[in-house]
């Protein structure tokens, strides 16, 4: 067998922080050799040696100069490194896993909020350790377009490593993969560690959405995994809002659908702009797609970070349309995502009434709950419970508004 | 002056109060081991400056001499001597290596550097400490200085003091400066001064004005020379022996602080957000309230979401104690705050407004921080915002050395601003994996007791003395914690880090407001 003898992993240089360079030469004789350059040696120095040699040991090495050039990484993104260092040159299926934290293995529920995720590129750990802090909906691991080709192979281990056991604080834990087939074996990094939702790219049909379903079905049996997997196809070509309905109604773990504005209007050969008069019917068909199918419309990243004002105008623009939430691309964004959505006065009056006829009905024993001369629908109920949550946990209505 | 050139760099060590092993002798001189806060009452006079005579002075108060050197040989420099420089000019100053350039050219030995701090652009007088022109530098020591201290290459021990602690050093004639070298942005030939005007302008130079009260000798050095009187005289000519004029005395792009932005950073913004909260919950923000909030970008954010809380409540700040720079000016010129009482100024909206108004007022020292006083305001301040990087579990921190061990930083008027009625150090949990509330401070730079709240992203802690505080935030919905819980937060997300190998050998002796010795610092092993 030809394979090589030498291979790196991670990412060095100037504003590098919080992660860690591997450097991989196996060798055929002289014993394990680990050279460590690190800001945090003489406090760390000591176990990362050890992790460096027990995960050598591990994957059956006995000859080879390990070199790391660590810039204050924790432990799970060396492992991450060593491990892609070591699997670029050695054959194994032997995986290096650390315990999973019990917060990453709750389940999310299909309708959940998803106003704010932000995204994080898969193969940059710095941005991944406080994202949780922030607060989002969700965060996205992104396995695609924030990933320079080179760096895919890496990434997955990332990526999979952070799953499993950094605490991203209650939001809902999503990955998105890349296009094709690559895309259909990052699954094998990510199904297995309970990611709760995956961002399908550039989805142009239901063939798409099948060809995903098929492989996470496979893996959830392989590894006994019950908690439900969403999808968000991410609509991002003409043809995919063409294709927009077929999409939202491929699978019953189709949670929500969102839009791609940059490759979208890329695809038909315009500029996004702020107005974005260019995507109003992409976004209108998206929104009509998501709604008639029963499933919550997400719209696409603002990527003028320092502008919160337009940010914010940008939200409420997307509200009226139609949408339940938007991507964002940096952790101050959240907030002005979640103000801009969150309910507003009207809203929580009317789903205010709305609960409080449905708490008389159901104390008298109506099946029937009515507002006024109109009859409310169980969803319209839900709806306004929901709004009410929201209102509570933002905020903007008192735990007790009862009394 | 002292002959410190072979003797024993420090002596005699007990336990203090705090329970660390200090030395009682320093550099051949005697010092008092820490003895708990407000505990140690010295007796006696002030140091006093010789008595001069007018009829030593020109008439026509002109003091000018030809060239520093000129300065410096007429001032008597020679070997073991004091001499004082100030940082004014922060990272621009030019003066300081030029002073022991002179020193070194004449063949002086063994000088005590006594500058209100040091930075990286004074590095290359690691060349005169390491050829025994310099003995030891008694001050803060920023970044390239503090490393090669750190390494136990220096020929004396440093002694670092706060800005408070050095003007008392200097009143109690602990130090005797034998020289003070004041670089001055704009002065007259009879040695008035002020830091408002000229090329170099840096706002004020409250730093300097001990050592113009009680130096035996004070060159004022300018390239700003205005025809008597210079005003504001911040510092008077009647104190100062010689005038020297230089065709450039800082930089100015130097001068003004790079780190004066309000931080980019979204982590150390949710960390100033969460502050603002806080004080907000606890009622510590008050129509009449005042604090100080550091120029760091954590610290700036802080002190405009105060701006905010005061603009919502149409509240007015009785005064800010600042390091100033735009935003506070803003503040002030809008009315929401009376008074900026100011220590130094950080950009050139600080200087400009300092110049103009009259409500912007220049502090020193003495009138802020000097514990040998009858008071000081610094006990006034509703709220002080400030940085640490180590507390322990028992609130203890550390602002001068890193968990390695490292000395980088100088205490500033850290210490002296814990005397605060509320004092929160606003940190992250870890920096680079490094934990940054740990189970005992490497260096106690200040004691638990003066130290209020911890704030970080991942939670807030009360110390529990604080009870009046734990007591007004408990039913809301911040993210209270105890340190503990904290600390295991960090530990369980950066591991349990090492402890690391120092060297028993010491480095540096750490003061405490009243002079006395609270800590040292360990060499590091290279």
């Amino acid at each position: 067998m030809h394979m090589n003898k030498q291979s790196t992993a991670g990412n060095r240089g100037p504003g590098i922080k919080s992660d860690c360079f591997a450097e991989l030469e196996l060798l055929t004789y002289g014993g394990i050799q680990i050279e460590l350059e690190s800001k945090v040696k003489p406090l760390y120095g000591k176990s990362i040696e050890r992790l460096a040699s027990d995960m050598l040991d591990a994957f059956g090495i006995k000859n080879a100069r390990l070199k790391l050039e660590d810039t204050g990484a924790i432990e799970l993104v060396i492992a991450a490194r060593i491990e892609a260092a070591i699997k670029k040159i050695v054959e194994t299926d032997k995986e290096y896993l650390f315990p999973f934290i019990d917060d990453n293995k709750k389940a999310t529920t299909k309708d959940r909020f998803r106003f704010s995720r932000l995204y994080l590129p898969g193969n940059s750990p710095k941005l991944m350790l406080n994202a949780g802090i922030h607060h989002p909906n969700g965060i996205i691991l992104d396995l695609e377009d924030s990933v320079a080709p080179d760096k895919k192979f890496e990434a997955r281990f990332m990526v999979r490593n952070a799953l499993r056991s950094i605490n991203f604080y209650g939001a809902e834990r999503m990955v998105r993969i890349n296009q094709g087939q690559r895309g259909l074996e990052d699954l094998d990094f990510i199904i297995p560690h309970y990611a709760n939702l995956i961002l399908i790219p550039k989805a142009e049909s239901a063939e798409d959405i099948y060809k995903v379903n098929d492989v996470i079905d496979q893996l959830k049996k392989e590894h006994n995994i019950e908690q439900p997997i969403w999808l968000m196809p991410i609509i991002e070509s003409a043809k995919g809002v063409i294709k927009a309905y077929e999409i939202a109604t491929a699978a019953k773990n189709v949670s929500s659908l969102a839009i791609g504005l940059e490759d979208y209007t890329a695809d038909l050969g315009t500029r996004r702009t702020n107005k974005g008069d260019e995507s109003f019917f992409a976004r209108s068909m998206v929104v009509n797609a998501a709604k008639a199918a029963g499933i919550q419309a997400i719209d696409s990243v603002f990527s003028d970070v320092g502008d919160m004002e337009a940010l914010a105008q940008n939200v409420q623009t997307s509200k009226g349309l139609g949408f339940d939430g938007m991507g964002c691309i940096h952790p101050r964004q959240i907030i002005v995502i979640h103000e801009n959505f969150a309910p507003d006065t009207v809203e929580i009056e009317k789903a205010k009434k709305i609960f409080l006829a449905f708490k008389e009905a159901e104390t008298k024993g109506l099946g029937v709950v009515s507002l006024g001369s109109k009859m409310i629908d169980p969803p319209v109920v839900k709806r306004a419970q929901k709004t009410i949550e929201l209102a509570i946990k933002m905020g903007k209505l008192s735990a007790d508004w009862e009394k | 002056m002292n002959d410190s050139g072979n003797m024993k760099k420090y002596d005699k060590l007990v336990k203090n109060a705090a329970g660390r092993m200090v030395p009682t002798i320093i550099n051949g001189e005697k010092h008092v081991p820490f003895m708990g806060v407000g505990k140690y009452k010295p007796t006696g006079r002030k140091h006093a400056p010789y008595i001069a005579s007018c009829s030593d002075y020109p008439d026509d108060g002109n003091k000018q001499v030809a060239s520093l050197k000129d300065a410096l040989i007429k001032a008597g420099l020679k070997d073991g001597m004091t001499i004082s420089t100030h940082h004014h000019f922060r990272n621009g100053d030019l003066i300081a290596n030029q002073v022991f350039d002179i020193a070194k050219e004449l063949g002086v030995k063994n000088l005590r550097w006594y500058p209100s701090a040091s930075f990286a652009c004074q590095e290359r007088l690691i060349e005169y400490l390491e050829d025994g022109t310099i003995n030891r530098i008694e001050g803060s020591m920023n970044g390239p200085l503090g490393k090669f201290t750190s390494e136990g290459r220096m020929k004396g021990l440093a002694v670092l003091r706060s800005h408070g602690g050095r003007y008392q050093a200097i009143q109690d004639g602990e130090v005797q400066i034998d020289i003070a070298v004041i670089a001055a942005p704009s002065a007259d030939p009879f040695g008035n001064a002020n830091g408002v005007d000229g090329p170099a302008s840096c706002g004020l130079l409250g730093f300097a004005l001990g050592d113009s009260q009680y130096a035996d000798k004070v060159i004022v050095v300018t390239d700003n020379v205005v025809p008597f009187p210079c005003i504001p005289w911040q510092i008077h000519g009647n104190y100062v022996d010689y005038v020297v004029k230089v065709d450039k005395v800082g930089l100015p792009e130097k001068i003004i602080s790079g780190t004066t932005q309000i931080t980019k950073s979204p982590d150390r913004l949710l960390i100033a957000e969460i502050t603002a909260k806080f004080c907000e919950e606890a009622g510590i923000i008050y129509d009449g309230f005042s604090y100080q909030a550091g120029a760091g970008g954590t610290a700036l954010s802080i002190g405009n979401y105060f701006g905010d809380i005061l603009k919502k409540n149409d509240w007015k700040a009785s005064f800010i104690r600042a390091g100033s720079n735009e935003y506070p000016v803003k503040l002030l010129e809008e009315g929401y705050v009376k008074y900026i009482l100011d220590g130094q100024t950080f950009d050139l909206e600080g200087i400009r407004s300092m110049r103009e108004n009259a409500n912007h007022v220049n502090t020193s020292p003495f009138t802020s921080y000097n514990y040998h006083g009858k008071g000081n305001f610094a006990s006034m301040v509703d709220v002080v915002i400030l940085g640490a990087t180590e507390v322990d579990v028992n609130y203890n921190a550390n602002v001068v050395t890193h968990s390695d061990g490292y000395m980088l930083h100088g205490i500033g008027g850290w210490q002296n601003c814990l005397f605060s009625k509320c004092t929160i150090l606003p940190i992250p949990l870890f920096r680079d994996r490094i934990p940054v509330i740990i189970d005992e401070v490497t260096t106690l730079c200040g004691p638990g007791e003066m130290i209020d709240v911890i704030v970080t992203e991942r939670g807030i802690a009360i110390n529990p003395l604080r009870k009046d505080l734990i007591e007004k935030t408990k039913h809301s919905k911040l993210p209270i914690k105890t340190i503990e819980e904290l600390k295991a937060e960090a530990e369980n997300i950066c591991g349990v880090p090492q402890k690391p190998l120092l060297d028993d050998e010491i480095v540096a002796a750490i003061k405490w407001v009243d002079g006395t010795v609270i800590d040292v610092v360990r060499k590091v092993p290279v």
